[in-house]
């Protein structure tokens, strides 16, 4: 029962698709909010774009609604459901910006919907940038000096003022979105013009730089008695100048006093309590680093990235409390769900070392600028548990999976000590190696420290590691102590085998031998002060084991998908969940090992037992040892999971589901070919190869354009279409950067319809929950396609051959449980381009669209269930009522430098979800929900490849008749004029003014389509598309994708979408 | 060199030495602060006692010398998982390892901090012994270890004789002063006398061994009575005396110990409690306003909420997790009592407007 009277049905706000600043912390947060507010007799309704959460299951919310985020849909659904609150601050910045719309114009007001958590007030004091700072004067607490400013020249004056550099902040955007720092006027100038169009009022603030200093942060709650308390203080070890989301973060501070410490807490209260926030609040802190000065850079008044970390850091639930805590109860009254003897009011004590790094995109955009400023760029993180700073940093580093499993710099190996040192200036996510290079050429800690700011104490945690390589390297025989002492700071076992040239094998037996073996601890936000049962554990070699309640039941341990990135997104994270959800249904403890602090998967009461760990091996088998499970499941986490198969079956643990040699089967090309011959199902032509050589030998052979990839990758990275032997050239050297493994293939590249389908498959029989159809033709990749289920386009025959491959290829690779698997029709015929024995992308989404729950009947079949059995028929299942269409959504704002042409290798970041029983409304609405609100000044520009142009004609009449004015490339507008479409010939960028360019920075285009030619090496294209990017039009470099987008903006009526509740979906067709 | 930590129950932790040479037998407790390792070295309150810090990483910033909670550290003994090899804060004058020499405190670390403080909240605080012997016989040690028993320790970390602070002196703000309080040294905290003094009082600090007439006979405003180490049951002269300044219609507020003694003289009884409080993080209720403050603490015993009568005292603040009595309100008197550290250090400073309530006692803004 609610504390406030007359709260009955809570409408909760999602964040939307994933975009970089804005990831599946909220998913944590808004799962764990809905399961708090149900624990109290709500009903939620809930509403998220984003159908990849978990938080948008029936199992979580009573009404779901994946629609598309604005205004105009919030109104139409607090009509039709009536709720009588609404809870805004679980969805992230996105979430937040709508419920403080909803509130200002009155409409929760004229509903009676009542905003819970935070008021509108309070909000608007925390975020508006002029607000906030008058608050915090008033109250005598530091800002920085700034000012708010609505144009160049007010900014300009400013930084006269008070000098170079200074620090430029939109308001009213997430990831600090067109943020920077200025050097000169020149430079502020530029990042000034693209803040003051991307903030959402208009308004941008310019402050003295404080680069350099500590950056701290504090997580503060606060109920609506005014009792405040701290969950959790975290130290960057970046200091400001990097976004703390693509900060290096270390929980608790390590280089404050308990003076420093108090006086940042006492003001982080303070703050809080003068907001009146009743709920969960981030405050973040620059410190002087010599003196007691601080400055506060922000504030969030909502649930975060920081405190999904925060609450994975100490065990505290933030959202969770904060859920209570709108509903009226104070943090005295809410029990602490870890330790059962204490209160929501008990401050957590740490008694060990946490750090998180971020996961940064740069392996996909290898183009893109890696330095990192105040405007975030990571996809996701990893956080790392043990009980020392230095074991926390190396377990969080091979948790990243980059190939990278020591601070050991051989990319450096090259350089002089004078060419470090000046790499030193450099901020990007290499300066932790170059720091240690730097020490291991004796550069100084003080002259590291004059250049990086770095704190000593970090720089000489980086030491103590680089000095353990050193002595492990020099010691002639690794004796009992050094490998003791290396163990304790968390060196891995092959990173000591290479460096003794012993084997990995040999290291663990002189471990074993020696009794040096991983103990695991609990997190139980009290330091051991009270007995606690949470089943929530780290790793760390120099102390004594404390899981002690091993039970006799049958146990399965499901392996997580680690860090989300582009290509392996928070789907894997849904499908984790679900699976150990279905397990522990059919009656089986469950252990997860996760090293994502974001995610659902990592909440400690998900799974019967939580390891953080990273997932390696040598970490995985630590567990294994300890815990003895009866199974793994691999398929459900993505590669990352996929990829511990083997390790796992050299252990003696069961996989579940389909079998090591069957995956592998599939990614190996001969033995796939096999098996392909022997089901008589066709596949494009194509190579195996290992060198540069080969493979420009089997390109020939194809003819070109041909396709170019790693096997055992995820999100096609490394995957090219080439055109050309400088192309092959290109591409081999990208992927052959790291040692490659798998062969690489290369592959005849046909332009045909992609079509996708999920399956199901118990060794006999098969279910289809649905065929997906893409719109952009072959060669784009699946995750950035948009995708529509059911399929439009392809006959009943077609349809027929696809369900019978599928089937085919499941019982013929054994598949027990998921299948992808990715087709071509070209000319009619179907071809297989991929298979994958595991769970996907496209999971989540069909389940949710045809109401079969398919992540719990494969859980169900890998345990031994037959499909028959489960009530949802064989085959391909009957379609339903609605289409879904599944958009992608890119962040290529945040990452200057990227190409943001669509390909075969990933780039997008998230996605969204068009639902509805009309084709066409469900396209707008995807389109709507990536934040594609057309049109708007109905001026646009067309610049396409030469083998576009006819094509590009009846998509440029299209857009005339819809009342656009197109603007066009020379020689497009002559092909445009030529047939008749009215197009106005625009300069190119090098030409003279008015250009291109100019164009697009008079803001008045809605729309940029530009096909980039394969293997375009012209700078024009890319500088037009980055422009786009950059100056917030929307940019399209498909034709399929834009005649989509016609199709939608020709038949929408925007007045009046349908929303779809989508708990009510196939309720009963499967009784 | 190698250090052994030897508990009652037998148990033996093998580490390494840190701090002073030598052996010591003392009773081990635990203290959960994240920060704050050198006010809780230089508490007095833990006088006869050897504290394991739970947070792990300890030395990181170094030691500056105007964080010490008194003239010099106090524990008999120090354990820690790790020690920073290099501080880093720009006040950091000396490093731990250093400090624990010149306190001559001998220490151990590298031993599993977790499981000990696992085996001290199973079983109770215990005694124990820290040693380098490694030819220790433990036979002779454990009956050695049980006879162990803190006495004493009151009149080891009082002053002995009156001292007089005005404000601006160790640290304070200097201000006009506006009242005179008399604090009584049952093993203060520097900060106790510096929240007086930052709120213009004059300061005289009496040793423990104080008379009450004679401080009475001073017509201070208020009085303040200290936090201490030990048993309080132990302390019955200053019980006493106790008793005749509470009798006096003087402002009293005493923290702590003083709490403590202050029930004992009002007919209460206090008890050790299996593992005591020590930390930066218990919530408090103010059992009036229904607000919670995160406070300071650091006590073994504590009062006996059932033994008090209802007439003479009531409960005003309350531990959130167990109930316990964490303030006490004299009814008819001008005396007021905390069990925990209203002038923090190490610590969140929540409830520092205690200090302002106690300067209203003694007759708001004079």
């Amino acid at each position: 029962m609610p504390k406030i009277d007359g709260i009955k049905r809570v409408l909760v706000i999602g964040s939307g698709p994933i975009v970089i600043g804005q990831a599946a912390e909220f998913d944590y947060a808004g799962t764990q909010a809905c399961r708090s507010l149900k624990e109290e007799g709500m009903e939620v309704i809930l509403v998220n774009s984003n159908p990849a959460t978990i938080m948008t299951d029936k199992d979580i919310a009573d009404k779901v609604y994946i629609e598309p985020l604005t205004v105009d849909v919030l109104q139409h659904i607090i009509e039709t459901e009536k709720p009588d609150s609404l809870l805004p601050n679980m969805g992230g910045q996105a979430g937040l910006n709508l419920g403080m719309e909803l509130a200002e114009s009155g409409f929760l007001d004229s509903h009676g919907v009542k905003l819970l958590g935070t008021t509108a007030e309070t909000i608007r004091n925390a975020e508006g940038r002029q607000e906030f700072k008058d608050l915090m004067e008033r109250i005598g607490e530091p800002c920085a000096t700034s000012e708010l400013v609505e144009n160049i020249e007010d900014g300009i004056k400013f930084a006269n003022k008070t000098g170079y550099p200074v620090v430029l902040r939109p308001a009213y955007t997430l990831g600090g979105s067109g943020g920077g720092i200025a050097n000169n006027e020149e430079e502020l100038v530029e990042i000034l013009t693209n803040g003051l169009r991307l903030s959402r009022v208009g308004q941008v603030l310019v402050e003295r730089c404080i680069a350099g200093w500590k950056e701290i942060e504090y997580e503060v709650m606060r109920d609506s008695n005014g009792t405040c308390i701290t969950v959790c203080n975290m130290e960057n070890l970046d200091p400001v100048g990097v976004h703390t989301g693509d900060s290096i973060v270390v929980a608790p501070s390590q280089t404050l006093s308990d003076k420093e410490y108090q006086m940042l807490r006492t003001s982080a209260l303070k703050i809080i309590d003068e907001l009146g926030i009743t709920g969960g609040c981030n405050v973040q802190f620059a410190l002087h680093p010599s003196s007691f000065e601080y400055i506060v850079i922000e504030v969030n008044p909502r649930v975060s990235r920081s405190s999904a970390l925060a609450s994975k850091a100490t065990g505290y639930p933030i959202a969770k409390v904060s859920a209570k805590i709108a509903l009226g109860y104070t943090l005295d009254e809410i029990p602490n769900a870890v330790t059962g003897k204490t209160y929501a009011s008990f401050e957590p004590a740490l008694d060990y070392v946490v750090v998180k790094i971020p996961r940064l995109p740069f392996d996909k955009f290898i183009k893109a600028k890696r330095t990192l400023t105040t405007q975030m760029k990571a996809t996701g993180e990893v956080m790392s548990i043990c009980t020392n700073f230095e074991g926390a940093l190396m377990k969080a580093l091979r948790s990243l999976e980059q190939h990278v499993d020591s601070l050991e710099g051989s990319a450096y190996k090259n350089n002089t000590t004078e060419e470090i040192e000046e790499m030193l200036h450099i901020i990007d996510d290499r300066r932790i190696f170059v720091v240690a290079e730097a020490i291991r050429r004796g550069i100084p800690y003080s002259r590291i420290h004059e250049i990086t700011m770095i704190d000593e104490w970090f720089i000489d945690k980086i030491a103590i590691l680089v000095e353990m390589e050193e002595r492990i390297k020099n010691a002639k025989e690794i004796g009992r102590e050094l490998l003791y002492e290396a163990k304790r700071l968390e060196f891995p076992d092959n990173v000591i085998a290479a460096w003794t040239g012993k084997t990995e094998k040999e290291i663990k037996e002189l471990r074993y031998k020696w009794g040096i073996k991983a103990a695991f601890k609990m997190v139980d936000t009290c330091a051991a002060e009270f007995a606690s049962e949470t089943p929530y554990y780290y790793s760390c070699f120099d102390g004594f084991n404390e899981v002690e309640d091993i039970s006799d039941r049958k146990k399965i341990m499901v392996l997580g998908s680690g860090p989300i990135r582009i290509g392996q997104g928070i789907e894997f994270d849904y499908c984790s969940v679900h699976s150990v959800w279905a397990l522990k249904n059919e009656g089986y403890e469950t252990i997860i090992v996760n090293n994502n602090p974001e995610t659902v998967s990592t909440d400690f009461d998900i799974a019967d037992k939580l390891y953080f760990e990273p997932l390696t091996p040598e970490d995985v088998e630590n567990i294994v040892r300890l815990e003895n499970p009866d199974g793994a499941v691999v398929q459900f986490g993505g590669q990352t999971a996929i990829k511990l198969t083997e390790a796992l079956m050299k252990m003696g643990v069961k996989i579940l589901g389909t079998s090591a040699e069957n995956v592998d089967a599939a990614e190996d090309r001969e033995l796939f070919d096999e098996i392909l011959e022997k089901c008589c199902i066709p596949r494009p032509k194509g190579h195996t190869v290992f060198t540069t050589k080969e493979a420009l030998k089997a390109a020939n052979e194809l003819g070109y354009p041909v396709l170019v990839r790693p096997s055992y990758v995820l999100g096609g990275q490394g995957m090219k279409i080439a055109v050309s032997d400088n192309d092959i050239e290109e591409y081999m050297a990208i992927i052959n950067r790291y040692h490659q493994e798998h062969p690489i293939l290369v592959d005849k590249y046909l332009m045909g319809k992609e079509v996708e389908v999920d399956a199901i498959c118990d060794g006999e029989d098969i279910l289809i929950p649905g065929i997906m159809e893409h719109v952009e033709r072959a060669g784009v990749h699946s995750g950035d396609s948009i995708s529509i289920y059911p399929a439009q386009s392809l006959s009943g025959k077609i349809q027929k051959v696809i369900v019978d491959y599928t089937g085919k290829l499941a019982r013929s690779l054994n598949v027990i449980g998921l299948i992808n698997i990715q087709f071509i029709v070209y000319n009619d015929d179907v071809y297989v381009i991929e298979v994958n024995p595991r769970s996907s992308r496209t999971v989540p989404y069909i389940s949710k669209v045809t109401g079969i729950p398919v992540v719990d009947l494969a859980s169900r079949v890998i345990l031994g269930a037959k499909i028959k059995e489960l009530g949802y028929g064989t085959g391909l299942a009957p379609k339903s009522d609605y289409l879904a269409i599944k958009m992608p959504v890119f962040s290529f704002e945040k990452l200057r430098g990227a190409e943001i042409s669509l390909g075969p290798e990933m780039k997008s970041t998230g996605e969204c979800l068009g639902i509805s029983d009309k084709f066409n409304e469900a396209l707008y609405k995807a389109f709507l929900g990536a934040g594609i609100d057309l049109p708007k000044y109905k001026k646009m520009i067309l610049t396409v490849k030469d083998a576009d142009k006819l094509e590009a004609v009846d998509i440029a009449r299209r857009f005339k008749k819809l009342g656009y004015d197109i603007f066009a490339t020379r020689s497009t507008a002559r092909v445009l004029n030529e047939n008749g479409v009215l197009a106005i010939p625009i300069n190119r960028i090098n030409e003279e003014a008015p250009t291109l360019m100019d164009l697009l920075l008079e803001h008045q285009i809605d729309l940029v389509i530009d096909t980039p030619t394969y293997g375009d090496k012209m700078k024009d294209g890319f500088i037009i598309r980055r422009t786009a990017i950059e100056t917030g039009v929307t940019c399209l470099t498909s034709l399929d994708t834009a005649a989509a987008l016609l199709t939608s903006l020709e038949n929408s009526d925007k007045g009046h979408l349908s929303i779809v509740d989508i708990t009510s979906i196939n309720k009963n067709s499967f009784n | 060199m190698k250090a052994f930590l030897i508990l009652e129950d037998g148990t033996v932790f093998e580490g390494k030495s840190i701090g002073a040479a030598g052996e010591v037998i003392s009773e081990i407790v635990f203290n959960t602060s994240m920060t704050g390792y050198l006010e809780v070295l230089t508490d007095p309150s833990y006088a006869g006692q050897a504290v394991v810090m739970t947070y792990p990483l300890i030395g990181n910033y170094g030691v500056a010398y105007e964080d010490m909670e008194s003239l010099k550290g106090w524990p008999d003994g120090f354990i820690a998982r790790e020690i920073s090899r290099m501080p880093s804060n720009f006040r950091s004058e000396d490093t731990i390892q250093h400090f624990l020499e010149k306190n001559n405190i001998p220490g151990i670390c590298s031993i599993d901090t977790r499981a000990l403080v696992k085996i001290l909240r199973e079983k109770g605080t215990m005694n124990g012994m820290i040693t380098t012997n490694e030819d220790y016989n433990i036979g002779e040690i454990l009956p050695k270890l049980k006879e162990y028993k803190v006495t004493g320790v009151v009149e080891k970390v009082s002053c002995k004789d009156k001292q007089e602070y005005v404000p601006g002196d160790i640290g304070s703000v200097k201000t006009e002063a506006d009242r005179n309080i008399a604090v009584i040294d049952v093993g203060t905290k520097k900060n106790i006398i510096r929240c007086l003094l930052n709120r213009g009082c004059n300061v005289t600090v009496y040793p423990c061994n104080f008379n009450a007439d004679e401080v009475i006979a001073s017509k201070p405003d208020g009085i303040m009575i200290t936090n201490g180490p030990g048993d309080p049951a132990e302390c019955t002269g200053i019980i006493e005396q106790v008793k005749v300044l509470a009798g006096s219609g003087i402002p009293v507020f005493a923290i702590c110990l003083g709490h403590q003694l202050m029930a004992l003289a009002h007919g209460a009884k206090t008890y050790k409690m299996k593992y005591g409080h020590r930390g930066a993080n218990h919530p408090v209720k103010d059992l009036e306003t229904g607000k919670v403050y995160i406070s300071s603490q650091n006590h073994g015993y504590v009062v006996d909420l059932g033994s008090i009568d209802k007439s003479i005292a009531k409960p005003w603040f309350i531990n959130v997790n167990d109930g316990t009595a964490e303030g006490l309100s004299y009814i008819g008197k001008p005396v007021k009592t905390v069990q925990f550290h209203p002038e923090a250090n190490a610590g969140p400073k929540d409830s520092e407007l205690l200090f302002d309530e106690f300067m209203k006692m003694t007759g708001g803004n004079k």
